[in-house]
């Protein structure tokens, strides 16, 4: 049962399958309290399967494996009671929701979370300061989510909901993508400023860009569907530096990885 | 097309967003979600009946009952005389069995005194019934003015606020009280936008029409309150055939809403119903339509056959109407609501969401004839089907030679909630002039999975999910509604929409 003691964030040994092929091949990891992890590999290494799967994709079949929360098993959860227990994904591809507007759409949210009740009547002045903190117009509240909008708009309204829904346990797909170098100190400074000792955080990501912005505890690589290296925050400099031809090279046995 | 119009349309059709005030006015409603339809309970009350069938008596026979002046029984003859030599029209797309046209009862009516002087004197069943349904009825009680026309079955049961708009020289009432009372304004407008040999429908209600509305708005007034019908079916194996004739006199304006309901039952019932708008120069009718009749049950059986035929004639000069229609019933649904683009300068729009669930088939749409110059039109449809529920979108632009800078713009967009259902666009444009412009867009989607997965990873259950997007999909729509209309329409669309088990 959960308590006290027990990691923020756990997972063990988990196996996705999408379509009936392997894609996230037996994968654990522990995030506690405070801590940053960051998951880099290349293009198609199954990192994105892998948190998709996590929250819950219908697409993204968990095989097996066991997802925790404060110790609590999540693992057969919606994707919605996964969210309300503390589980949250910054997506890599923001979908639009045509004549939903983004106030409607995080009331709604926040509405559908424990303890809203609190957090809603302090809703339209936490809307304004994430908005102020993440450089956004006040106009933003009224434009349907994501409809029309552009690739940094895109994240910094997942950072936003980020800021507003308090998850505990917080992933990060991709958030540095596709965004210019102002954009991404944007981003990055949201996830500093709201991610504190009281949430776990993992960031995916391909390159080693984000981390000039965001100090992360952990580096593992990922490659075919498994972490084949853990290390310090030197490892993303070094992978940086060296590329993950090092890594395939030096570190992955066996025939899949060619 | 030159730089700046197509600026100015592409602004013309930017969606409007909707403010705090409208999402308050939307989501402060009550959430309702149910599968149940609301209003299929019959009123207890005695009734006569004529007994079925269709021919020269019968018409005599509801003539008689209404107490009518010759031309209108020669009106009446004129017309069934014509219906006899036309064919069921077969071309939309819609499925049903033949229907028996002799094995229906063209005239119910509640047994009541025959001049009601008042609405004290009115049957307390039959407001009872309008109270149940949520129309106000005692007038010094309401807080919204909205003034109604209620017909059941067969009649105009009773009329409200009539004295306070009569001092405008607003004319409300029955369509039989205006046979009566302003034979001249019905002789010379009825018909004239839909004539008695239309099409097969509109025949077949010319010849049996019982009731309906009539509104008269007098030169430069602006109809201080919203005008509203409320129709109900009641009796068994009965059709209801209705006629509402509107004519807006210069400068003047109109909001007139129209509702509607009928009990559950398994035998199909009949509605056909005729509407005619009329606007002269530089009037303005807002016309809206919650269509909330019997669908049928989740097997399609029952529910009420929905054949339509509404039509606006924008006479004048800088005439404008609009139709804002949100259907969400019967299990048919055959209606174009038109505009008539007659008036230089004038503007028709066509504002619709229609909602299919179960085995429901709608097949709607309008028409936007320009025949003045300038004159615009703008068609904005939602289909949203789920369940097996078929949705049509059918829509004639036909822009005349002498409609010099004619514009239209058409967005028809569909929406399909699960695998089983079906969404089809069949648009016509037809354009006979150079210095006119058309644009058409459509868009075809799934509720979608990955839309869905958006909402639900941030806490949102499934059922709340698909309701946002749907009601998302028509909010542009919505905001089109007058007020205590979009509240009602809200909770019908999600009510109908709300089947997560049907999602594939």
């Amino acid at each position: 049962m959960a308590s006290n003691n027990e990691p923020l964030f756990r997972f063990e040994d988990i196996h996705v399958t999408v379509e009936d092929k392997k894609v996230v091949k037996g994968v654990s990891l522990t995030i506690n309290a405070g801590e940053k992890h960051a998951i880099m590999g290349p293009n198609g290494s199954g990192k994105s399967s892998l948190v998709n799967a996590l929250m819950g994709h219908p697409g993204y079949g968990i095989a097996r494996g066991k997802i925790y929360i404060r110790g609590e098993d999540v693992t057969g959860l919606a994707p919605n009671e996964r969210a309300q227990k503390g589980l949250f994904l910054c997506m890599q591809y923001p979908v639009s929701i045509p004549g939903v507007t983004v106030a409607n759409f995080l009331r709604t949210a926040l509405k559908s979370l424990p303890d809203s009740e609190a957090r809603l009547k302090t809703f339209r002045k936490d809307l304004k300061a994430s908005f102020k903190a993440l450089g956004i117009d006040e106009s933003f509240a009224t434009r349907y989510v994501n409809d029309g909008f552009s690739g940094g708009e895109k994240k910094r309204l997942e950072i936003l909901q980020l800021a507003l829904l308090k998850p505990t346990a917080a992933m990060l797909d991709e958030t540095d993508s596709g965004l210019d170098i102002d954009a991404l100190q944007v981003v990055a400074q949201g996830i500093n400023r709201f991610c504190d000792e009281n949430v776990a955080v993992m960031l995916v990501t391909h390159y080693q860009r984000i981390l000039n912005y965001v100090n992360v505890d952990r580096v593992h690589v990922f490659m075919d569907g498994k972490i084949v290296k853990s290390g310090g925050p030197e490892l993303a400099l070094e992978l940086e530096e060296r590329g993950y031809d090092w890594i395939e090279n030096n570190f992955l046995t066996g025939t899949e990885a060619v | 097309m030159n730089q700046s119009r197509q600026e100015k349309e592409r602004n013309y059709k930017t969606h409007e967003l909707m403010n705090d005030t409208d999402i308050k006015k939307l989501k402060n409603i009550e959430k309702e979600i149910t599968q149940e339809y609301k209003h299929g309970w019959v009123t207890d009350i005695e009734e006569e009946q004529i007994p079925p069938g269709l021919n020269e008596d019968i018409i005599r026979l509801i003539s008689e009952k209404k107490n009518e002046p010759e031309w209108m029984l020669e009106w009446r003859l004129h017309a069934y005389r014509h219906w006899l030599t036309m064919k069921e029209p077969n071309w939309a797309a819609v499925e049903y069995p033949p229907i028996d046209y002799q094995a229906v009862s063209y005239y119910a009516a509640p047994k009541q005194n025959k001049q009601l002087k008042s609405l004290d004197e009115v049957d307390p069943e039959l407001l009872r019934t309008y109270q149940k349904l949520g129309i106000p009825l005692e007038e010094q009680k309401i807080l919204v003015g909205v003034a109604t026309d209620m017909v059941f079955d067969s009649i105009s049961v009773a009329t409200t606020f009539q004295k306070e708009l009569e001092k405008l020289g607003v004319i409300f009432c029955s369509f039989n009280e205006a046979v009566h009372n302003h034979p001249d304004l019905v002789r010379k407008y009825m018909g004239s936008v839909v004539s008695y040999n239309d099409n097969f429908f509109a025949a077949l209600n010319s010849a049996v029409f019982s009731d309906g509305s009539f509104c008269y708005i007098p030169k430069g007034v602006k109809c201080p309150m919203d005008l509203s019908t409320y129709f109900r079916i009641n009796a068994m194996n009965t059709g209801q055939f209705e006629r509402t004739l509107l004519i807006a006199e210069e400068g003047s304006y109109v909001s007139y809403l129209e509702g509607c309901s009928a009990p559950m039952r398994d035998e199909n019932q009949l509605h056909a119903a005729v509407v005619e708008l009329i606007a002269h120069d530089n009037a303005e009718i807002k016309y809206s339509t919650i269509q909330n009749w019997y669908p049928g049950d989740k097997k399609g059986v029952g529910g009420i056959y929905n054949f339509v035929t509404k039509r606006a004639h924008c006479k004048g000069k800088n005439s404008k109407i609009s139709w804002t229609q949100v259907e969400t019933g019967s299990s048919i649904t055959w209606k174009y609501p038109g505009c008539i683009l007659e008036g230089d300068n004038s503007i028709g729009e066509f504002y619709s969401v229609a909602v299919t669930n179960n085995y429901q088939q709608a097949d709607t749409g309008t028409k936007m004839i320009h025949i003045g110059k300038n004159t615009r039109s703008r068609i904005v449809s939602k289909g949203i089907s789920a369940g097996h529920g078929r949705n049509t979108y059918r829509g004639l632009v036909k822009i005349l030679e002498g409609a010099e800078n004619a514009k239209n713009f058409s967005q028809c967009d569909s929406l399909m909630i699960g695998s089983n259902c079906a969404a089809n666009t069949l648009p016509t444009i037809d354009v006979r002039n150079s210095t006119s412009t058309t644009e058409h867009e459509a868009y075809t989607g799934k509720v979608g999975e990955e839309q869905l997965f958006y909402l639900m990873s941030r806490g949102i259950p499934q059922e709340e999910a698909v309701s946002l997007i749907v009601t998302g999909f028509c909010a542009g729509i919505i905001k089109k509604l007058p007020l205590e209309f979009s509240v009602e329409a809200v909770r019908l669309i999600e009510a109908c929409a709300a089947f997560p088990d049907s999602l594939g």
